[in-house]
């Protein structure tokens, strides 16, 4: 059971991941700064409950915040480069943050020890969870309330100007421009709303494993981050969501019986998914939550 | 009330539009004609804040746009189409016109409900614009999954979104058929009767002589002509830049 409720806990932070993306995503830039962000999100959670003795929730909150000032200033010069070369300016910013955690030691006395991040060692002892009695149900449903929470605003903005405004500035940038929008404002926009989420998501991370270090926020974590909605399709903050359980629930743990061959069916599955569902596993296309009104009324009007 | 100063653009040693000088009068139709790679789509994108200008300037009312963003510029009422139509085919024909409510009117509404109340689509702003260009029953359908007709209606609806002071059209009728262009200079008379200053742009002689105000044409970036319809008929020089690419023989027919 213990198994089940760890795989949700992963499955839920990595939600979190690949929304941040998402919503980046949309906009059509490819950000492989999420990682980054995350790391963030970890550390600086981390530092609130086991360095300042905050509470769970303020500290992820201050994380999301945190990460989504950094996201803010980030995307201010990276999103003036388009394509691989935005790849590339996130890739470097991912790789910088892990680097400086990697360097960064910062320890305080608490409880009789020494806590705090510790360069390459990393942050050990983010024990909120445990000291505070927390089960791992408890840990699982705190969790996926904060997923739901996310979801549920994300979903509320995709059905928002906010939302289309995305989705057009993603289709393209030219006719946006032409139709009055901000392109910049739009972009720092969605980057810092990744931030926000990928800071929160990291937060809660660091106090599910309770020790971090800089090697999880790689690369690899990035392309993650970027391959749950890709995989998962645009259309919805739920394709994200069937990507990750695809990805975590069936790929990594499930096909964990067959050894070292799982990495090569790992990539064979990916590829046959992408070429059988190009725009993902739910489509590009958004599901109608909001009824259009008057649609009887139509061919009367159209009459006149 | 649009007034272009000694505009110019170069690209490298080429001057894609050179010192070019022009005003448009509040409520008038005014066509800017000129053959293959005279300036006139440049001219457009100087306008609207596409490119930079090398030297000149643009006014609107008074306001000088030249410095200004395009985000700016649609605020203070520049709108356009494109010659090779650019909606946004992933979203549906009544979000196109949603996303584009960008004017100075529209700016001023709360920052909440302007961005994050949901459904905004279905306001009785669009209503009135999917009415007026023919496409209300279209309007949950994706802008994509539109016939060519439909999706040029729609793209100049959309920059009808802004509440536009005046309107660019680059090349409309492109692609369209003659029987097209007589309904599509309706629908640019049409426009213009809802207070919309137009700028059009066109290869197409009969539609651009019979709905003008008044035309300007440019050749090799320079204007070579200005005036009502007939004067630039009977204009040697523009007869000559035209001789030999057939369009002549148009303007023949059109004034026939």
């Amino acid at each position: 059971m213990d198994f089940y409720l760890g795989l949700l806990q992963i499955i839920g932070v990595h939600t979190l991941l690949g929304l941040s993306a998402y919503i980046v995503l949309l906009t059509g830039q490819v950000s492989m700064a999420q990682a980054g962000f995350y790391a963030i999100g970890a550390y600086v959670a981390a530092m609130c409950t086991a360095m300042f003795g905050f509470h769970i929730l303020p500290a992820i909150i201050v994380a999301g915040l945190v990460t989504a000032a950094i996201a803010c200033v980030v995307g201010f010069p990276a999103l003036r480069v388009k394509g691989l070369m935005l790849v590339v300016a996130t890739l470097a910013f991912g790789e910088m943050v892990r680097l400086f955690f990697f360097n960064l030691t910062w320890q305080v006395e608490r409880g009789g020890g020494l806590i705090g991040p510790n360069g390459a060692e990393g942050f050990r002892a983010i024990r909120f969870f445990p000291e505070n009695g927390w089960e791992i149900w408890h840990v699982t449903g705190f969790i996926w309330i904060v997923v739901a929470v996310v979801m549920g605003a994300l979903w509320w903005i995709d059905n928002t100007r906010a939302g289309a405004v995305l989705r057009a500035v993603g289709h393209d940038e030219t006719a946006a421009q032409s139709i009055g929008l901000n392109l910049t404002a739009v972009k720092v926009g969605a980057m810092t709303l990744g931030g926000l989420i990928a800071g929160m998501g990291g937060g809660i991370y660091a106090h599910t494993v309770t020790h971090i270090e800089h090697a999880v926020f790689g690369v690899l974590l990035a392309t993650f981050a970027i391959a749950y909605p890709i995989l998962g399709g645009l259309g919805s903050v739920f394709g994200t969501l069937i990507a990750v359980i695809f990805i975590q629930g069936f790929l990594v743990e499930g096909l964990r019986f067959i050894g070292d061959w799982r990495s090569l069916l790992f990539g064979a599955l990916i590829v046959l998914a992408m070429n059988f569902r190009p725009t993902g596993l739910l489509g590009e296309r958004m599901p109608r939550l909001f009824k259009r009104r008057g649609a009887d009324k139509l061919e009367l009007k159209e009459a006149e | 009330m649009l007034t272009l100063e000694n505009l110019s653009k170069h690209f490298g040693g080429v001057r894609a539009v050179d010192g070019v000088t022009l005003t448009i009068k509040e409520g008038e139709i005014f066509g800017l004609i000129g053959p293959n790679g005279s300036g006139k789509s440049t001219t457009v994108n100087l306008i609207t804040g596409l490119y930079t200008p090398t030297t000149g300037t643009v006014t609107l009312d008074g306001w000088d746009l030249t410095a200004m963003p395009q985000h700016a510029r649609t605020a203070r009422g520049v709108a356009r189409t494109f010659q090779n139509i650019r909606l946004f085919g992933n979203l549906t024909v009544a979000q196109n016109l949603w996303v584009a409510q960008n004017g100075h009117e529209q700016r001023r509404q709360h920052f909440l409900s302007r961005w994050f109340k949901p459904g905004g689509e279905h306001s009785a702003d669009v209503d009135e614009l999917l009415q007026f260009s023919r496409l209300y029953s279209k309007r949950d359908v994706l802008a994509g999954n539109l016939s060519f007709g439909e999706m040029r209606r729609l793209e100049m609806a959309r920059a009808l979104a802004s509440d536009p002071r005046v309107l660019l059209l680059d090349e409309p009728a492109a692609g369209a058929s003659l029987e097209d262009a007589e309904l599509l200079a309706e629908r640019i008379r049409a426009v213009r009767d809802r207070g919309v200053t137009v700028l059009l742009i066109e290869h197409m002689m009969e539609l651009v002589m019979g709905i003008t105000d008044r035309i300007a044409v440019l050749n090799f970036g320079q204007k070579i002509a200005e005036g009502s319809p007939r004067e630039i008929q009977d204009d040697p020089q523009v007869r000559a830049a035209y001789l030999g690419s057939g369009h002549d023989e148009k303007m023949e027919r059109a004034s026939a």
